[in-house]
């Protein structure tokens, strides 16, 4: 059987011989993985206004995960580019964004979930509409993350990646519409062993009336792990620390 | 009324007729039960003392305060009077009907050994903090919570701005002696506090000071 190539209609710039694998997520979809330390993840935005809603549990899965109050205080941001790292809330990288066309990723906004979806785009049940029936963020990471034994008390604040909310002085939301063209990037590095989930549904805070979740294309490739003059460990005195936690936990 | 302006409200209960009236050691951990309907005041004594909390359904400790619920459906990020504070399966836990301070914080998460490694220096891991604080009251009580429960907490009197272009900052705070913030339970409680022992950051004047906890049966 031959495995789909599709990484080389979005991201032909891959070198082939590190690429362990690639496909593509339809819109509203939703999948999980388990990624060694040093495999990167590109993402591509394969369709106008989409999201993709992702958590992050170190293997085993059970108690270290994606931190998202140490992360963004450890670097004095409320969103994430290259050079950000994703902390765990043992004070380790857990991952780090190495390449971003676009320049910010929602880190606030959290999940869709379904009263909100059915209110906004009414009921689309599997009875009526098959495949093409809709699920929330929430729901599509609950039933991944549920494949690992974890249930709703560990689901985390996602990073929406592709998505843009900025608050304002009285602390305000402001979503972004139009955020992400079709062709946006952002790769991911895992700096552990993580279980990864992602969701590609509509972000909570888009209030566009018609459903309209685009396709994300993945490609994950061997990167190895950063390197001494890694751009996302220099980034800032913090990262590098949270990266030489990250270092000696693989060398236990 | 914008969601999350500063709406400064004072309260009518007298601490006379409170049903308790707990003095928190500064740097310490507390565990208590809230009844649904009661009314819970934590008073900054001394000014400018963060106060890490989180809330857990009594009857089913799988239901947590939930940070990124309560600010998406408020639609930002300060909890002041009227915030109600959601659950994650986005069931109302309080609600905050009093509030002298004007702005809380539930971004900035709780300090740990750990993370404090990441934003000071590596040497600091033996400096108190909030989540073993957390583990440590968790451990005593025995009650089916543990860390995979310590999830985003509210920052009570804690003020951490977020700029337009995406910054997050740690101002002063805007609390002061005697502040208080004050909420009625919608469901029976856990609340888990710890009196912030941070000594690294301006959140706490780099001086934690006690506070005190009062519950109202009305």
């Amino acid at each position: 059987m031959d495995a789909p190539q599709v990484w080389r209609q979005f991201a032909p710039d891959l070198p082939a011989e590190k690429v362990l694998w690639s496909e593509i997520i339809p819109g509203g979809s939703h999948a999980s993985w388990l990624l060694a330390r040093g495999t990167a993840l590109r993402l591509v935005a394969l369709d106008p206004s989409v999201n993709c809603s992702v958590v992050l549990y170190a293997l085993p899965p059970a108690q270290e995960r994606y931190n998202m109050p140490d992360s963004l205080k450890a670097q004095h941001t409320a969103h994430y580019t290259r050079g950000h790292v994703l902390m765990s809330d043992m004070g380790r990288a857990i991952a780090s964004i190495t390449q971003d066309s676009l320049g910010w990723h929602d880190p606030l906004g959290s999940l869709l979930d379904t009263a909100t979806m059915q209110d906004r785009y009414g009921a689309h049940r599997y009875e009526q509409h098959r495949n093409a029936m809709h699920r929330s963020g929430r729901d599509g990471l609950l039933i991944e993350i549920g494949k690992y034994g974890l249930g709703a008390r560990d689901l985390i604040a996602p990073v929406n990646f592709f998505s843009k909310v900025s608050v304002d002085e009285e602390g305000r939301f402001h979503f972004a519409h139009q955020h992400a063209p079709e062709g946006a990037s952002v790769e991911v590095r895992m700096d552990m062993d993580v279980l990864i989930a992602l969701s590609c549904a509509p972000h909570a805070f888009d209030s566009h009336p018609v459903y309209r979740p685009g396709r994300v294309g993945i490609a994950a490739w061997r990167m190895g792990p950063a390197p001494a003059d890694d751009y996302c460990r220099n980034h800032c005195p913090e990262n590098q620390r949270a990266h030489y936690n990250s270092d000696r936990f693989a060398a236990r | 009324m914008n969601p999350t302006a500063q709406r400064l409200q004072t309260s009518s209960l007298s601490p006379d007729t409170a049903i308790l009236r707990h003095r928190q050691w500064a740097g310490e951990p507390w565990l208590g039960e809230i009844k649904a309907g009661q009314t819970l005041r934590i008073v900054d004594l001394e000014g400018n003392q963060a106060v890490d909390v989180l809330f857990y359904n009594r009857h089913d400790v799988a239901e947590h305060y939930s940070a990124t619920d309560t600010i998406q459906q408020q639609g930002g990020i300060y909890l002041t009077t009227g915030s109600r504070l959601l659950s994650n399966l986005k069931r109302p836990m309080l609600e905050i009907v009093a509030d002298t301070c004007g702005r809380h914080d539930t971004l900035g998460g709780a300090c740990s050994a750990e993370s404090n490694t990441v934003r000071y220096a590596l040497q600091k891991k033996f400096m108190h903090s909030c989540r073993d604080n957390f583990l440590h009251a968790l451990a005593l009580a025995d009650i089916g919570l543990s860390k995979r429960d310590l999830v985003p907490n509210i920052n009570f009197f804690m003020n951490v701005p977020v700029t337009e272009s995406g910054g997050l900052k740690f101002e002063d705070g805007v609390s002061a002696p005697g502040k208080y913030v004050e909420m009625r339970a919608a469901m029976d409680l856990w609340m888990l506090a710890s009196n912030c022992p941070q000594l690294n950051n301006p959140c706490n004047a780099y001086n934690p000071t006690p506070v005190e906890i009062l519950v109202w049966d009305h």
